[in-house]
């Protein structure tokens, strides 16, 4: 019973980074700060959902699979965000100042 | 449990609503490109939920090809199109 | 109960609609890139709805090839449009200048594609109202078939002409492209340190989710399409950051898996015709061996199919220019 209360509350506190993130998508000013909501406030979310599904996983090998998912997820969006930056500096897209 | 699994699901569908915004907008093509990657990520966790709330493990599997290939189409974006475009 | 039968609904009524936009995006929007990145979305979306569906096993297809794939062949194919767009305007055919002749070319694809059309519309009119689908006599005959997997065995077992024609239509696709196919010479910056890693990290845990999918399609959703679109999308990755394929097995050897799966197919058809008597009819004793086999041909074709479609021109072409 314990673990369904702890895991529904990580599967809540994902959630809301996930709507962090989606906020930060929307309302950041320019590329380079947008990347920070994909790849922080997204992986960070799915990375508490990950958690909060594998305390409930029914074996090892599941709940593995999940952090595989997790981790495969986290070196695409690190990646990816140094890509994007490196190009977008490269091209010449100004950043943002106050 | 299930209805907070759904619950959680259908939130999230409406953050990925929600980045449809950026692919309309942009303004440059890289925030469209983030805007997709983001479609990814947040499908992950969907289909994670998913799966716990219909107990098939085989959404896992879908989970982790979307998970494998969500770099894929921006590295293709950053190697090939950004850079001849404009 | 109820609660939990609304959410479900609302999830899918959503799921539906924001298909419909993104289609929409995808087709109408006047900026192509923008396109695009819609039709990479719905490819996700798209996967999402097959799960809820409870198909996941073309759910994997769509989220490996509609996600993945499409999606950087697009963007590739996109990046070969732009210089095309600005050295080109010179030389694109005037539209009045074209010769009667051409016109007439015109009108032949249109009007057979209307004799096709006309021919699956009155095909769907003269469907039984209620059919009752197959299901039940697969379910009967799935212990012939040498798989445990429903869908795999349909794919390969009953229906196998199916799978064969649509790993020649891939073909056909990649023979297409090498035709039209005008080598642009690009212009490769270094990979740089993180692509380089990505790219090491990645590209032999996509070969090993390949062979999983391949192994598991026989008795849970996998299959030869999924593996091969994961193995393809290993051959994007290795070929974006910079890899090239040795000189000497540009020529034959790679045509040689690239018909390799097609080539399988058909042999075997042909075996088991002059054992059994009907083409394509698996002995139930060898039928799992045997789609095993044609499974493993098929993907590496598909594989290296789908990876030589992102590079665009034939490899011995680039080493002329």
């Amino acid at each position: 019973m314990l673990t369904e209360y702890v895991s529904a509350v990580l599967l809540v506190a994902g959630a809301i980074f996930y709507l962090a993130g989606t906020i930060g998508l929307l309302r950041f000013p320019d590329v380079y700060t947008r990347l920070h909501a994909l790849t922080k406030a997204d992986n960070l979310g799915l990375g508490l959902i990950v958690i909060g599904l594998s305390l409930q996983a029914s074996s090892f090998a599941a709940a593995g699979k999940l952090f595989l998912i997790w981790l495969l997820v986290l070196l695409a969006g690190a990646s990816v965000s140094h890509l994007v930056a490196r190009a977008a500096l490269h091209k010449g897209v100004h950043l943002w100042k106050r | 449990m299930q209805t907070l699994y759904f619950a959680l699901a259908l939130f999230l569908l409406l953050n990925l609503f929600a980045g449809m915004w950026r692919i309309l907008k942009g303004p440059t093509a890289a925030d469209r490109m983030l805007a997709a990657q983001l479609f990814g990520t947040t499908s992950v966790g969907v289909l994670l939920l998913l799966a716990q709330a219909s107990a098939n493990t085989v959404l896992h599997d879908v989970a982790l090809v979307f998970s494998l290939l969500a770099a894929l189409t921006s590295v293709a974006f950053v190697r090939r199109a950004w850079l001849s475009k404009e | 109960m109820e609660a939990l039968a609304l959410l479900q609904d609302v999830f899918d009524i959503l799921l539906g609609f924001g298909l419909l936009w993104l289609a929409w995006l995808a087709l109408f929007s006047l900026d192509l890139f923008r396109s695009i990145v819609s039709f990479i979305s719905f490819g996700l979306l798209m996967a999402i709805i097959w799960v809820r569906l409870d198909a996941p096993d073309v759910a994997l297809a769509e989220a490996a090839i509609g996600a993945g794939l499409t999606g950087a062949l697009f963007l590739a194919a996109f990046a070969k449009l732009q210089p095309a767009s600005v050295n080109g305007k010179g030389s694109s055919i005037n539209p009045q200048k074209q010769s009667s002749r051409k016109q007439l070319l015109r009108w032949l694809p249109a009007l057979i594609m209307l004799w096709i059309a006309s021919g699956l519309t009155i095909a769907i009119l003269a469907l039984p109202p209620h059919a009752t689908g197959l299901t039940s006599e697969v379910t009967s005959n799935l212990t012939a078939s040498g798989v445990s997997n429903p869908v795999t065995a349909v794919l390969l077992n009953f229906r196998g002409y199916d799978t064969l024609l649509e790993i020649v239509v891939l073909l056909l696709a990649l023979l297409a492209v090498w035709s039209i196919g005008s080598s642009v010479p690009s212009i490769e910056s270094e990979p740089g340190p993180v692509l380089d890693t990505l790219s090491r990290l990645l590209v032999p845990i996509l070969i090993m989710v390949s062979a999983y999918l391949l192994w598991v399609g026989a008795h849970a959703p996998g299959g030869a399409f999924q593996a091969g679109a994961v193995l393809g999308a290993a051959g994007v990755l290795l070929v974006l950051s910079g890899w090239k394929l040795y000189p000497g097995l540009e020529g034959f050897p790679l045509r040689l898996v690239l018909t390799a799966g097609s080539i399988t197919f058909v042999v075997i058809a042909i075996l088991t015709m002059l054992v059994s008597g009907t083409f394509m009819q698996f002995p139930p004793a060898q039928a799992s061996i045997l789609i095993l086999i044609l499974e493993m041909v098929a993907t590496l074709s598909i594989g290296v199919t789908l990876a030589a479609l992102f590079i665009g021109s034939p490899p011995t072409d680039i080493k002329k220019l």
